[in-house]
């Protein structure tokens, strides 16, 4: 977009978007049939999407919290959070950059984060600098020529009943697992994208969530349906460090890809990992699987996972139909105190399903990471295929790296690999980089870049460099 | 009743029968019945048991054998043919007829546990169940609670053991089906060598259970290779975990074949301890109709500058199923290490199934790690230039899963082992392409 | 023996043999020769079975057989045996395996009794004394870890012992050294036999000065472009496949 017209946009009077005024009221701590009930009424919804929330409720009550994941945080007192809150009125946020931790704006910096981005990113309470639902409008308009639907979950519940009620939990169940549940019972915003048969979105869907990010609640639901041989690529996240209040952030995404559809979700996850003892990061549970419901389909999932305190995060595909493909790729650094629990779950159910799995994970400080991942072939799933490449590279001593791959085949005619390897960065690499005069730190960056370049050529090409810039800023103090 | 009331009855039983006993025997009876008390037996929600279900052994009435009678004939004709030290149990209860141990070395000793514990209980007391700790499994708790017989192998520094040291284990076919919880013991001294060789195999129609605790110390430059063979009944009922504790420029080489067995489930942990420590593992197992095999392995890098390798191979056919679950684990601090792992499975039915899990935890940076999984099918150019000399299909698929089995049984350097695995997996393949005319010929013209 | 007529084979939707022509009778020794890329390994695959080649036209008999109507396996029962250019490596699978298991099979397959154990080795043994082979050789995987003289040899063992009707080689001289090579030719030149054909399909003329064919073709471009005797192998030599191509379009 050129700038004028952006600065133009900036410019523009706040209209109505699709994020409807609320009453700037919050519920008190703790979550019972009133919380959702009110949520519900918060969000002007139908009577079926209360029942749903509240069928959910019922499940999340019998579930516990899992604890198979290699993870080590204090259990989470449900009660003690508020699940409503609306945005904090300009008066109680920051006026001003000058208000804003300049560590902060220092990352922002060396991300090269545009400086009217910054104070949006902030949460500076200015809206001429960036109106974000005013642009949001301006894209909308395109893709509404496209005959593409893409608003927030609560308007497509309002517009699009039978859409959602159609594809609502029917790849994520309500009862899935305990984050899943609560999500399902309390979720507050999101977006839903629909792309109609033959349709390929005419841009990649990013620029909205960016900014749109800074508002989002801790329990994002977020579902893409592409109808038979409809493409769209949707990027989520941001790179740079998001001010955000809430500790616990437990999102769903579901994916639906039917005959020939390909859907391809890229993740730049960066929320604040907590300081160098590990204080206040965020909690990060996410429940994100993709159902290539259709022959042919192609679901891609690429994540850049560099911040919150815990993650824990298993990305999946279904493969359900013939010839379905699922791709994972993921880069996960984690640094001071972090600890990651990620990877994929590769459901082979169709004939001749493929998937791809690359992992790259990076672990320094005193942090832990682990890949989690499950390949599973059914008996019907003839000449299914998978490879996985995992590989781990450690930096100092006190950190932890490990690999927790299942696999479980059903079917004799399937191919199944595994790859994967533990390192330290080569000492002999570094040595090369800085007899040629380069710092250790940036023959480090230079090292772990190369090491993460199969993942990031996955990433639209913005994202890319981003995500790169991120990685050195993620890893800064991890070496000498 | 429970499932576990019935052994513990059982249990109960024996204790009174049996009379006193040491002090220190008797409060570990009680320390694993009470700890098998009160986890009960595994179910698939735990972790280490998601893929075996136990059942058939928990919901099992089984009583303990009272004598070691064996048709002489059977015996002579499962018992490995080779020059041994050996030990026979039946059943679990020591066989002094099937075993031979009239020339023992000077240096080491070779004994019943009944024997050492007899004859100087102190002396088995401290090492006994000081690596297979009663919370290691609810198996390793009941194996606590009944022990009372096993082997007990000591090699005095410096001996070398040149015959290979048999441990048999046969099983009966009883009317009603029967239970034993041996434990074997071996303590290496330092700079010792031996080859010890856990035998499992059994009369056809036997329908017992077997729980059987190892534990394996080598002292400073020890050297063992450890064979398990488990040819058991395909009726048999199979829980084994080996516990392995290595010292400094110890070697420790397993092979844990196993081809018998309707459900088998094999633990093998090794510590390694001290710099320069080594450990293979090798396995090999080949399931159809409704046999599981389970093996869990477990390496523990808890010195600088250990070393490990592991290569399992699996074959299933029928609706067999397969688990494997590797892990090797880096302590902190324990830097300049390697390990290695593979895992490769091959399934030869659509109704054959492999859960396989090659774990890495590492916490030290400075480390050389990496390890693979696959699961898949015979080359097809392999195939294809095996047929081009008239070799049909199904043979030519033979020819591979022997030669797949073959990358494990390379690595065994006791003929008598090799050999009977090659034919045993020759003979297991299915009909259409039996190969076990072949092998035979095959053998008889390396000799020559 | 074998009767190739106007064969055409596509691979992978592009034709690479346009209409191929061959006769082959019993006791000849017949050469094939051309440039990369003409088609001789395909015609060789075509006939021995390899999946990935389509016949689109054109038919193959051997000894009155449709061999395209035959498995693999079938093909090689029936004597008609391909030697490899690039031999495949089996790992675990022992050479003496491999012989037995297809000596059998082949005998099987004309209803003969399975060869008893002492006959075999003894027929082995003295096959692998012919191709200056050490008996270690049997209890080592198929070609695995061989080196390219090595791998050869093995394939020339296997027709020693299964004495095919008609021997097939592709490129069986490539990668050879002068010792290897006159072993090789030996091996062949023991196939030669009033009742055996042997096609040998070569880039070069390297081998032919020791196993004298019969017959010469030069295959162009999918096609027998010219049918000699030995002497065209010489000729091909000094001036190249250049002039024939010429020559059969003109």
């Amino acid at each position: 977009m050129a700038s004028e017209e952006m600065e133009q946009l900036v410019r523009r009077e706040y209209t109505q978007g699709f994020v409807t005024d609320i009453e700037s009221d919050t519920v008190p701590p703790g979550l019972d049939e009133s919380t959702i009930a009110f949520i519900s009424e918060k969000k002007g919804e139908p009577e079926w999407m209360l029942e749903w929330r509240l069928e959910a409720y019922h499940q999340w009550l019998k579930m516990t919290t899992p604890s198979w994941a290699h993870l080590n945080y204090p259990p989470i007192d449900y009660q003690a959070i508020s699940y409503y809150s609306a945005p904090k009125k300009p008066e109680d946020r920051p006026q001003s950059l000058d208000e804003v931790d300049p560590k902060l704006l220092e990352t922002y910096e060396k991300l090269g984060i545009p400086l009217h981005e910054r104070a949006a990113l902030a949460g500076v309470a200015v809206d001429a600098v960036f109106d974000s639902v005013s642009v949001t409008t301006t894209f909308k308009e395109q893709l509404a020529e496209a005959g593409v639907i893409f608003c927030s979950i609560s308007e497509a519940i309002r517009d699009y009943p039978e859409l959602v009620k159609q594809y609502l939990g029917s790849v994520v169940p309500q009862g899935d697992n305990f984050f899943a549940a609560l999500n399902s019972a309390v979720f507050t915003d999101g977006s839903f994208v629909y792309v109609p048969e033959g349709v390929t979105c005419p841009m990649e869907l990013s620029t909205y969530f960016r900014i749109n990010a800074a508002n989002t609640g801790q329990f994002e639901r977020t579902l893409i349906i592409c109808e038979k041989q409809a493409q769209v690529s949707y990027l989520e996240g941001c790179t740079a460090p998001m001010r955000d209040e809430n500790q616990l952030h437990a999102a769903v995404v579901e994916l639906v890809a039917l005959d020939d559809a390909k859907i391809k979700y890229s993740t730049v996850q960066n929320w604040y990992p907590g300081d160098e003892d590990g204080k206040g990061g965020i909690y990060n549970f996410v429940t994100k699987r993709g159902d290539c419901r259709g022959d042919r389909s192609h679901i891609s999932w690429t994540q850049v996972e560099t911040g919150s305190a815990i993650t824990w995060k298993y990305p999946s595909c279904m493969l359900r139909g013939k010839d379905s493909i699922g791709e994972f790729y993921s880069v996960a650094v984690t640094n001071g105190r972090q600890q990651a629990d990620t990877g994929t779950k590769m459901i082979h159910i169709g004939e001749n399903t493929r998937s791809t799995i690359v992992s790259k994970g990076i672990s320094a400080g005193r942090a832990n990471q682990s890949y989690r991942g499950l390949v599973k072939v059914g008996p019907r799933a003839k000449n299914a295929r998978n490879f996985t490449q995992c590989d781990s590279l450690l930096i100092g001593d006190t950190c932890g790296a490990h690999t927790y791959p299942y696999q479980e085949i059903g079917n004799s005619s399937s191919i199944v690999e595994h790859e994967a390897t533990t390192s330290k960065i080569g000492e002999d690499q570094l040595f090369y980089c800085q007899s040629r005069g380069i710092s250790e730190e940036d023959a480090v960056n230079m090292i772990v870049n190369g090491f993460c370049k199969d993942v990031f050529q996955e990433l639209p090409m913005e994202f890319a460099v981003e995500a790169e810039a991120l990685l050195n800023v993620t890893l800064e103090g991890a070496v000498g | 009743m429970s499932d576990e009331q019935t052994f513990l009855d059982t249990l109960q039983a024996r204790n009174e029968a049996r009379g006193d006993e040491p002090t220190w025997i008797a409060a570990r009876r009680q320390a694993g019945a009470a700890r098998f008390e009160a986890v009960g037996f595994p179910h698939k929600r735990v972790e280490a048991w998601k893929y075996t279900d136990v059942r058939a052994i928990a919901r099992g009435e089984f009583r303990l054998a009272d004598s070691a009678d064996f048709s002489p004939a059977t015996a002579a004709a499962l018992t490995l043919p080779i020059e041994a030290l050996r030990l026979t149990f039946v059943d679990g209860v020591f066989s002094r007829a099937l075993s031979d141990l009239n020339t023992l070395p000077s240096g080491v000793t070779i004994e019943p546990l009944s024997h050492a514990l007899e004859a100087n209980h102190e002396a088995v007391g401290g090492a006994l169940g000081r690596l297979a700790g009663v919370d290691f499994s609810p198996f390793t708790a009941l194996n606590t609670a009944f022990a009372e017989e096993g082997a007990v192998i000591r090699l005095a520094p410096g001996t070398v053991v040149e015959t290979p040291i048999i441990i048999q284990f046969l099983s009966r076919a009883n009317e009603a089906p029967v239970m034993s919880h041996p434990r074997v013991l071996i303590e290496a001294g330092g700079r010792s060598e031996a080859t010890v060789i856990e035998h499992h195999a059994g009369e056809s129609g036997a329908t017992n259970f077997t729980n059987l605790v190892s534990e394996v110390m080598l002292d400073r430059s020890a050297i063992l290779s450890y064979y398990k063979l488990q040819e058991a009944p395909v009726g048999d009922l199979h829980i084994a975990s080996l516990h392995v504790e290595q010292g400094r420029d110890s070697r420790f080489t397993s092979f844990n074949l196993n081809l018998g067995g309707a459900l088998v489930r094999n633990d093998i942990i090794d510590d390694l301890n001290a710099e320069g420590a080594e450990t293979q593992y090798n396995g090999l197992f080949f399931v159809r109709d409704r046999q599981h095999v389970d093996n869990h392995t477990l390496v523990n890098h808890n010195a600088p500058r250990t070393y490990s390798n592991e290569n399992y191979k699996g074959i299933l056919d029928g609706r067999a199923r397969g688990v494997f679950n590797g892990k090797v684990m880096v302590k902190r601090d324990s830097q300049q290490i390697e390990a290695y792992q593979n895992n490769a499975n091959l399934l030869l039915s659509d109704r054959a199934e492999i859960d396989t899990k090659p774990e890495l935890e590492i916490y030290a940076d400075d480390v050389k790690c990496s390890h693979g999984a696959t699961t898949g099918q015979l080359d097809e150019d392999a195939i294809y230039a095996l047929r081009t000399r008239g070799i049909d299909n199904q043979m030519a698929r033979g020819l591979l899963t022997l030669a797949f089995a073959g990358e494990v049984m390379d690595q065994v350097t006791l003929d008598v082992i090799a050999e009977r695995v090659e034919l045993a997996v020759a003979g297991k393949l299915p009909e259409r392409f039996n190969l076990t005319g072949l092998v035979e010929t095959a053998s008889a013209l390396g000799e020559k | 023996m074998l009767e190739v007529k106007d064969l055409h084979v596509s691979v992978e939707g592009s034709e690479i043999l346009k209409g191929l022509n061959l006769t082959l009778k019993q006791g000849e020794v017949h050469a094939i020769m051309g440039p990369n890329g003409a088609g001789k390994s395909t015609l060789s695959a075509v006939i021995s079975g390899k999946e990935g080649y389509e016949v689109t036209s054109g038919s193959i008999t051997f000894e009155g057989r449709d061999v395209l109507e035959m498995e693999v396996e079938e093909r090689a029962q029936a004597g008609l045996l391909l030697g490899f250019q690039y031999p495949v490596e089996i790992p675990g699978v022992k050479n003496i395996y491999l012989l037995k298991a297809a000596l059998n099979a082949q005998r099987a397959a004309r209803g003969e009794e399975e060869i008893p154990a002492p006959e075999f080795m003894k027929l082995v043994k003295e096959k692998l004394a012919a191709m200056k082979m050490d008996p270690s050789f049997l209890q080592r995987a198929v070609n695995e870890g061989f080196s390219g003289g090595e791998k050869k040899r093995n394939e020339i063992l296997q027709m020693l012992v299964l004495q095919p009707r008609l021997a097939m080689l592709d490129e069986i001289d490539s990668g050879l050294d002068i010792d290897a090579m006159r072993v090789v030719a030996d091996g062949i030149n023991s196939l030669r036999d009033p009742e055996r054909g042997v096609l040998i399909v070569t880039h070069y003329q390297r081998l032919l000065e020791h196993v004298e064919p019969d017959v010469v073709h030069v295959l162009v471009d999918g096609r027998i472009a010219k049918t000699g005797d030995k002497q065209l192998a010489y000729e091909l030599e000094s001036r190249g496949y250049e002039w024939v191509l010429e020559e059969s379009t003109a």
